[in-house]
């Protein structure tokens, strides 16, 4: 419904490039995609990163390096577009720098790199390893006295692996909340998840929720939900893959 | 003796006291050497989870710390090994891994438990510094040293030690001095003492190093006398083979590689009966470098 709203709307994308909104981003995709209409796949996580950047986290592009912003770790680092539109929406890239996608020696790829891409945290793309650094990254902010939060963002498909069960298990055993994970389902999991996948993490004693991962206020809610003590999963969900 | 574990566990515990920056991630392994009240938020047991061993170590060296990530070397280098290439080598993040158990040091348990590839596993990644030390002494001050840098440090803790330690330059020592046209023979960490004690009788330099990436090739180049150059290592036959070719690549040379072979071993026992059935015992490695040296080179 909201891909629909925002695809349906794109042609009003017509505001300042120095004050991005939500609207302009189809247009900040098709400087990296070249087309102006992007399948659901592509786009699933454009709501959830943009709610994020937009009205949750403490971090701008002048503090990518402050020791107390808030970090967004992209797990699911294929298909990166939606997270470069919204890094130049908020002017951590330029945009002119989107349309050098994946070219030779572009900064942006199809998997990103933290070392090239200012305000990335990490470079992702080989799936179960944002969860795990995410889990390191906050005990040791922990162990500095440092209050900052961390959001890691995963896919349904990327829980397959094993290294995420392996972070969930310990970063409730720690009572780590200074940590929310997004996880994405758009049932790409070929093997599915009987039970749900909030129950791999409730079993584990994390706070948990789920979200259209498509409304903006019912994700900005989840993510802003009290979880002292404990570490918070919010299962946005989205159209099917390939839908 | 003390072992090199042993010293690793009390330097470790002394860097914990005093250099907060320190951080300590185990999986279960080792966890009995560590007081976790003593500095809870830095030393973390993770339970059995090698994947999350690393990425946390990583994860750890985000936010500002310096990590020390130790385990049987399988499930330090091995298992891990893709989270040790992206999330600290790919991030450009730096840690210290500390690994013990060796090639086979737990000979008894068998192949689930010996690792003798790790050095060119690990070698296969870029601007890893690994440290193979032959002494307690020699693994303090590679520790404490890797302690003060951000790098990626591996340091390979062996049950075999030599009787004296060396200075841990990183650059090759020579410990016995040859004649202008003698052989060669680069002894790596804890293969010092089985090396000297196999060659004593014949007319050869002796250089010794604990520190094989990155590899003194210049120091190498410098000290080789004449063609035959033989490279004993404590792991994986030929691992640093490349490196010795590269050094000398503009000096006209013949090399014998000298390690553990790379066969599925299917026997228990101890350390000792696996460094003989190896080759890699005082006896074995005489017969080997003499047989080499003996050979008639066809020059034409």
């Amino acid at each position: 419904m909201y891909l629909k709203l925002y695809v349906g709307q794109m042609t009003l994308a017509m505001q300042p490039q120095t004050n991005h909104s939500y609207f302009d981003l189809p247009r900040l995709m098709s400087l990296m995609t070249g087309d102006e209409k992007h399948s659901s796949a592509a786009t699933s996580t454009l709501d959830v990163i943009w709610t994020l950047y937009n009205r949750v986290l403490d971090v701008d592009p002048g503090r990518t390096t402050d020791p107390l912003r808030d970090r967004f770790l992209l797990s699911k680092g294929h298909g990166p577009m939606a997270y470069y539109a919204v890094l130049a929406a908020k002017g951590f890239v330029p945009a002119a720098t989107l349309a050098t996608f994946a070219a030779y020696d572009s900064p942006l790829g199809h998997h990103p790199d933290a070392t090239l891409i200012p305000g990335v945290e990490i470079g992702s793309g080989s799936l179960g390893h944002g969860m795990p650094l995410a889990v390191g990254l906050a005990l040791g902010l922990r162990a500095q006295s440092n209050p900052a939060r961390l959001f890691c963002l995963i896919g349904d498909g990327e829980l397959d692996e094993g290294s995420n069960h392996e972070a969930i298990a310990i970063a409730a055993r720690r009572h780590l909340d200074t940590l929310t994970t997004i996880v994405i389902d758009n049932q790409s999991a070929s093997q599915g998840w009987p039970g749900g996948i909030q129950s791999r993490f409730a079993v584990e004693g994390w706070a948990t929720t789920r979200v259209n991962g498509r409304d903006h206020d019912d994700i900005a809610r989840a993510l802003q939900l009290p979880h002292e003590g404990r570490p918070l999963a919010v299962v946005a969900q989205t159209e099917s893959r390939g839908t | 003796m003390e072992t090199m574990r042993q010293r690793f566990s009390d330097v470790t515990k002394d860097l914990l006291d005093t250099d907060t920056r320190i951080a300590v991630a185990l999986a279960d392994i080792g966890a009995g050497s560590f007081d976790q009240n003593a500095n809870p938020d830095r030393v973390i047991n993770l339970g059995i989870r090698e994947q999350l061993l690393i990425g946390v170590t990583a994860g750890m060296a985000l936010s500002g710390l310096r990590p020390i990530a130790h385990s049987y070397t399988p499930f330090l280098i091995e298992r891990p090994f893709e989270q040790i290439k992206l999330d600290l080598s790919h991030q450009g993040l730096g840690a210290i891994l500390v690994s013990i158990g060796a090639s086979y040091d737990a000979a008894s348990v068998g192949r689930t438990h010996q690792s003798p590839g790790d050095v060119a596993l690990l070698g296969t990644l870029p601007g890893w510094t690994i440290h193979v030390p032959g002494h307690p002494d020699e693994a303090e001050t590679m520790l404490r040293q890797a302690a003060s840098t951000d790098d990626t440090v591996y340091i390979r803790l062996a049950e075999d030690t030599n009787t004296q330690a060396y200075p841990t330059t990183g650059r090759f020592a020579e410990i016995r001095t040859g004649s202008a046209h003698g052989a060669t023979v680069i002894a790596v960490g804890p293969m010092l003492d089985r090396v000297l004690a196999a060659t004593e009788h014949l007319d050869v330099t002796v250089l010794y190093t604990a520190t094989v990436r990155p590899f003194d090739a210049a120091g190498l180049l410098d000290a080789v006398r004449g063609p035959d150059v033989v490279l004993v290592e404590p792991y994986l036959e030929g691992t640093s083979a490349a490196e010795v070719a590269k050094a000398l690549r503009g000096q006209p040379h013949r090399l014998l590689s000298v390690g553990v072979p790379n066969i599925e071993h299917r026997h228990y026992g101890t350390r000792h009966h696996h460094a003989a059935a190896h080759g890699l015992d005082v006896p074995g490695l005489r017969a080997t470098i003499d047989e080499f040296i003996a050979l008639q080179v066809d020059s034409r």
